[in-house]
């Protein structure tokens, strides 16, 4: 069976927060700006919030992927 | 039911509506109307990284044509700016074209203000559009003496993004001190710090007299004292006004202040099936206590465009669109965030209280919680507007704050 998982493009991040703001228990943007993700990213795959975090991304710096 | 969506307006409010619409199951007709002959794109990167000397700026566009109109199936109709709406007949007017609709949603967003004497010169631009932002780019990339009319977000971006090339860059402001309506004096002067130690020449309380040309290209800025600063490029930041003017006579209740659009809390304008979405809306926030507002944000434009879809399509749909308002800026590798509403009792500077160097302001009305400022503070901003959300006590801010100032390392100096 495949799963859904929550990937971040540090590259695009910018760490303006959005994503924090949908899910504070998923997503965390760091004191340098950085963001952390702060369960695997299987595990943020499988919580609602998670699709309104990728959704919420200026930077679309959010994706589920499928592995 | 509708059968048929029309949305003007092609940018992030608009591209939201119909991807929101697509999302909820619409199967009827989707058109987008744009005035610009571009695809959707996307605004906040032209002041800051689109302006750098790099080789080639990451062009902004959200989609693409074939994924507008393949995937989700949308009718672009652009390079064309409405000019009329007949509610009785629901058709929106595009030139001498008539596009019918069963629900609309109107996403024209605002115009740049523009200084009287500055219409066909050129070197004088604003920056609201892609070409805007191309032109002060190829002007930046000669190495212009850079001039900026309004020392707000946007123009003193465009000043930050002069700056990291090394040119000579003059910020004028007609007010004593900066950003005083949009986020309250203590703030402003945290901010006209940054130009000044940035080396910009950040003037303020000056006002533009006229523009100077020869050959019908801007030359300098001449001020009311009669001083006159010689400039290749002037970039005029003072402000935005809806785009309104296509609606004149159709019914739609347009805001005696400002033009723009009055809404109630799920976007519905004073005409049935008429909505609207983005800068052009004003509707009152449950969040604040109905307190009517319009904002030129990125977030609330593309929260509004998924809740106009919603209310446009199933009017029996009851959404208010409650939100905390929330913008940010990049000045000289500095982030600006601002979380909530700046119009408050009382604005406390807590960073300095602490003893900090990294600007935090918090913003009090009654004994609420209802604004935060911050720089160079990406990981406290979202718990802020959190407690704001969920109407905190102004004290529970406080002690946000101090148990902060415990556990922050001291900061790292950005890098300009």
């Amino acid at each position: 069976m495949s799963t859904v998982r929550l990937v971040i493009d540090h590259d695009k991040c910018t760490g303006l927060g959005l994503c924090e703001a949908e899910a504070p228990d998923l997503f965390e943007v760091q004191d340098d700006g950085s963001l952390l993700l702060l369960v695997d990213g299987a595990e943020a795959a499988r919580h609602a919030a998670c699709q309104s975090a990728v959704g919420s991304c200026p930077t679309e710096a959010l994706r589920l992927v499928q592995d | 039911m509708p059968q048929r969506l029309v949305v003007v307006g092609a940018s992030l409010a608009g591209l939201r509506t119909v991807e929101a619409a697509r999302r909820q199951g619409f199967a009827g007709e989707v058109v987008l109307v744009g005035a610009e002959e571009h695809l959707p794109y996307d605004r906040p990167p032209l002041s800051k990284a689109f302006l750098d000397a790099e080789d080639a700026p990451v062009e902004p566009w959200f989609r693409t044509a074939d994924h507008l109109t393949g995937e989700l199936g949308v009718e672009l109709l652009l390079g064309s700016a409405a000019t009329g709406l007949d509610a009785t007949r629901r058709v929106v007017e595009v030139g001498a074209t008539e596009v019918p609709y069963d629900a609309l949603v109107v996403a024209t967003g605002a115009a740049a203000r523009t200084l009287p004497g500055s219409e066909g010169l050129a070197g004088v631009h604003a920056l609201r559009t892609l070409d805007d932002a191309r032109a002060i780019r190829s002007a930046l990339d000669a190495g212009a003496r850079t001039v900026v009319v309004g020392a707000g977000f946007i123009g003193s971006e465009v000043a930050a993004g002069a700056r990291r090339r090394g040119l000579p860059v003059t910020v004028l402001e007609a007010l004593g001190v900066p950003l005083t309506r949009s986020v309250g004096p203590e703030v402003g002067l945290a901010c006209a710090e940054l130009h000044r130690s940035s080396g910009t020449d950040l003037r303020c309380g000056v006002s533009v007299a006229s523009l100077r040309s020869r050959d019908g290209r801007v030359t300098g800025v001449e001020l009311a004292d009669g001083t006159v600063l010689d400039a290749d490029l002037v970039v005029v930041g003072i402000g935005a006004s809806p785009s309104t003017g296509w609606l004149a006579g159709s019914g739609v209740t347009l805001h005696e202040r400002d033009g723009g659009i009055v809404c109630d809390a799920r976007l519905a304008t004073s005409v049935p099936g008429v909505y609207a979405a983005g800068d052009v809306a004003h509707w009152p926030n449950p969040l604040f206590d109905d307190q009517l507002m319009r904002l030129e944000h990125w977030t609330s434009a593309a929260e509004h465009g998924a809740a106009a879809a919603l209310h446009a399509l199933d009017p029996a749909a009851d959404r208010p669109v409650a939100t905390v308002p929330y913008f940010w800026s990049d000045w000289y590798g500095h982030r600006l965030q601002f979380v909530g509403v700046p119009q408050a009792d009382e604005l406390r500077v807590v960073g300095e209280e602490l003893g900090e160097d990294r600007f935090l302001a918090l913003y009090r009305r009654g004994d609420r919680i209802v604004g935060a400022f911050t720089i160079d503070r990406p990981t406290q901003v979202m718990k802020y507007r959190r407690l704001i959300a969920e109407r905190a006590p102004f004290q529970a801010a406080l002690d946000l704050a101090h148990r902060n100032a415990a556990s922050v390392p001291a900061p790292t100096p950005a890098a300009v």
